[in-house]
């Protein structure tokens, strides 16, 4: 009966996986590769930051991954010049429902919401689709109303449609060769996703760091508390 | 006599500092043979100091409207000098406050701590348990995200389900006709003024019934029948403090232990704690897809959706917590602790645990015609274990109870 109990303590560590039928491929997370999270902030400030704002993260918060002021603010700012500022955009949530149909979400903390596995499969999963108004269809988020901003960057992709039942990744073929070779283009979404989910919890290191500490400091304070107890109890029969 | 004591006299003139010590500390008198059961109860205190004290610190920083909420409680994740580690604690606090509790309440189960002359200590528990489930139901609406707007959408709506005035009484607690920057408002005074003060003065009143009646024990007999002639301090008794606070530190190094690893190394809980849907900002025309109340109220939102009429739904999830209530009055058995009971009850309340953890299982997940059933067995299962119990209790065929307590 107790390990029955003990057992279902821990029953939430193993739940709630990811939702069933869409193939996610891993992302390559490395929180603590600063050359990967600046590449994918350089790829976030330029392509992404126009359209979808990240208003709970400051531009000079950056500096966490290894960059100065003065590289952010000559570098990465584009829409204001207070390195303090928040990520926010000049586009209004009005004028882009215009535009695209639905507001594009604010990023801060999208990599949480999605998980990185979600953004890494769905930022490579873009095809051609002239049924769309945009052009373009995702097999991740399908009738996405985000066009394939990185087009120019991966080229074009078209799907081949799976066979009944046919379950596992989609099947893509590359019709027009972009700037970057497939693999150079998985890298940096890579890169872009390992700083989304940075961005998402900039805490995250420091975090585990001092879970360590503070795990260790409760052992040790758990000997004590032992002891004390049975120096106290010696008496009790 | 020194400085302290001659402090203590003035102290002990006007106010009963040192008697209320002895009462309840230093001569207040528990069995000496508590097992690890008997932790969770310091433990639910020092988890509501904690809930307390960070939510406080929130407070200072947290925005109760509806378009700063959601950016405010990043804010506090980002920019707040250990804001971050502030809010964790508050979120895993709330889940670990229901399992602390849950484990409690268990305890009582199985050695009949409700039983004659603790009704009131749990009753007042009951009531305890109702304004911590209103508690944690408004304070999870505050970071304004998805699952905080649905969640709370849904739990309304429900009273709409109630014949006549339903609809009137949904709008009333909202302050609008759907959830909004007015409900946030009021939920926000409930959980970080009202609820705590109720919260805090019925665990007062817990404690002084406790100590009244003196505590129970895992042979659920009565300490008090076997006193010393010259002192009348109960034989298998020993003061709470030293024996017991000492005691209870180690358990509280063991249970931070645990505290600590969910807030420094899985925070989210694996979507348990802090689900994905909640980072998305609330928004009052998009349905998530799954809409689901969080772990620890879902075995009685599993209840609600076994019954097929919506009113008898909710009607019956009122039920399931109403009638833990009699408790005390439905058990006839001669004794009180598991130890002594037959096999009958012991099966019974092993099959009760199983249709709570598994309705509460069920309640997290999308019904299907299957699940829907099982649910519905379950339901029934959880509800016998309390109409049934004066008369399964009164046929199990009991061992005799021990004069003094065991090990």
């Amino acid at each position: 009966m107790k390990k029955f109990l003990l057992a279902l303590l821990f029953v939430p560590l193993t739940a709630f996986a990811s939702e069933g039928n869409i193939h996610l491929d891993k992302a390559p997370i490395n929180l603590n590769d600063y050359g990967s999270l600046q590449r994918g902030a350089r790829i976030f400030t330029n392509y992404c930051l126009s359209c979808h704002s990240a208003a709970a993260m400051r531009y000079s918060r950056m500096e966490d991954i290894g960059l100065s002021k003065d590289q952010i603010k000559n570098n990465l700012m584009f829409a204001t010049d207070q390195v303090g500022n928040p990520m926010t955009i000049s586009m209004t949530p009005d004028e882009a429902k215009l535009w695209f149909g639905a507001a594009p979400p604010d990023l801060s903390v999208e990599a949480r919401a999605r998980t990185p596995d979600w953004l890494y499969t769905y930022l490579r999963s873009f095809y051609r689709d002239d049924s769309r108004p945009t052009g373009w269809n995702n097999t991740v988020f399908e009738k996405v109303g985000m066009p394939h901003v990185l087009w120019s960057l991966q080229g074009v992709q078209h799907l081949k449609e799976p066979a009944e039942g046919e379950h596992g990744a989609p099947d893509f073929t590359l019709v027009h060769p972009g700037k970057m070779s497939p693999a150079e283009y998985n890298a940096m979404v890579g890169d872009l996703v390992n700083y989304l989910t940075w961005m998402a919890e900039p805490a995250k290191t420091t975090r585990l760091e001092l879970g360590v500490v503070v795990l260790l400091f409760l052992g040790l304070f758990f000997i004590l508390a032992y002891y004390l107890k049975k120096e106290f109890w010696k008496d009790i029969h | 006599m020194s400085t302290m004591q001659k402090l203590v006299g003035w102290i002990d003139d006007r106010f009963p500092l040192t008697s209320n010590w002895k009462t309840h500390l230093s001569e207040y008198y528990a069995p000496k043979n508590f097992n690890f059961w008997y932790f969770f109860g310091s433990l639910a205190l020092l988890v509501l100091v904690l809930q307390i004290v960070t939510g406080i610190f929130l407070t200072m920083n947290y925005k109760p409207d509806a378009t700063l909420a959601f950016l405010s409680v990043e804010y506090i994740m980002r920019d707040v000098e250990w804001g971050w580690l502030i809010r964790y604690m508050h979120s895993t606090g709330a889940s670990m406050f229901f399992v602390v509790v849950y484990l409690h309440m268990f305890r009582g189960l199985m050695y009949g701590s409700y039983r004659k002359p603790r009704e009131l200590i749990w009753i007042f528990g009951m009531f305890l348990y109702l304004a911590l489930m209103a508690e944690a139901f408004m304070g999870y609406l505050l970071p304004w995200g998805q699952m905080s707007y649905w969640g709370a959408q849904v739990i309304i709506s429900l009273f709409g389900a109630i014949p006549v005035v339903g609809d009137a009484l949904s709008t009333w607690i909202r302050g609008d006709y759907v959830v909004s920057d007015a409900t946030l408002n009021r939920f926000f005074a409930f959980h970080v003024i009202a609820l705590p003060l109720v919260l805090v003065g019925l665990v007062a009143a817990h404690i002084i019934a406790l100590h009244e009646v003196g505590s129970n024990n895992p042979d659920g007999i009565e300490i008090k029948k076997h006193k010393d002639p010259v002192t009348h301090i109960p034989l298998d008794g020993i003061p709470f403090h030293p024996y017991y606070t000492v005691k209870d530190i180690m358990g509280v190094v063991v249970f931070l232990m645990v505290f600590t690893a969910i807030v420094f190394f899985a925070p989210e809980m694996g979507g348990w704690f802090l689900e994905p849907d909640n980072f998305i900002p609330a928004n009052g025309l998009k349905t998530p897809e799954h809409i689901v109340p969080l772990w620890y109220f879902t075995p009685f939102y599993a209840i609600l959706r076994a019954v097929p009429d919506k009113f008898m739904g909710v009607v019956a999830m009122g039920a399931a917590v109403v009638i833990m209530f009699f408790l005390p009055w439905l058990d006839r058995s001669k004794v009180k602790s598991i130890r002594y009971r037959g096999n009958l009850y012991k099966t019974i309340l092993t099959l009760f645990v199983i249709s709570f953890i598994g309705l509460g299982y069920l309640g997290t997940q999308a019904p299907t015609a299957v699940t829907t059933n099982i649910a519905r067995v379950l339901s029934i299962i959880y509800f016998a274990f309390f109409l049934l119990m004066p008369w399964y209790t009164k046929i199990d065929k009991t061992k005799p109870e021990p004069e003094r307590v065991t090990g």
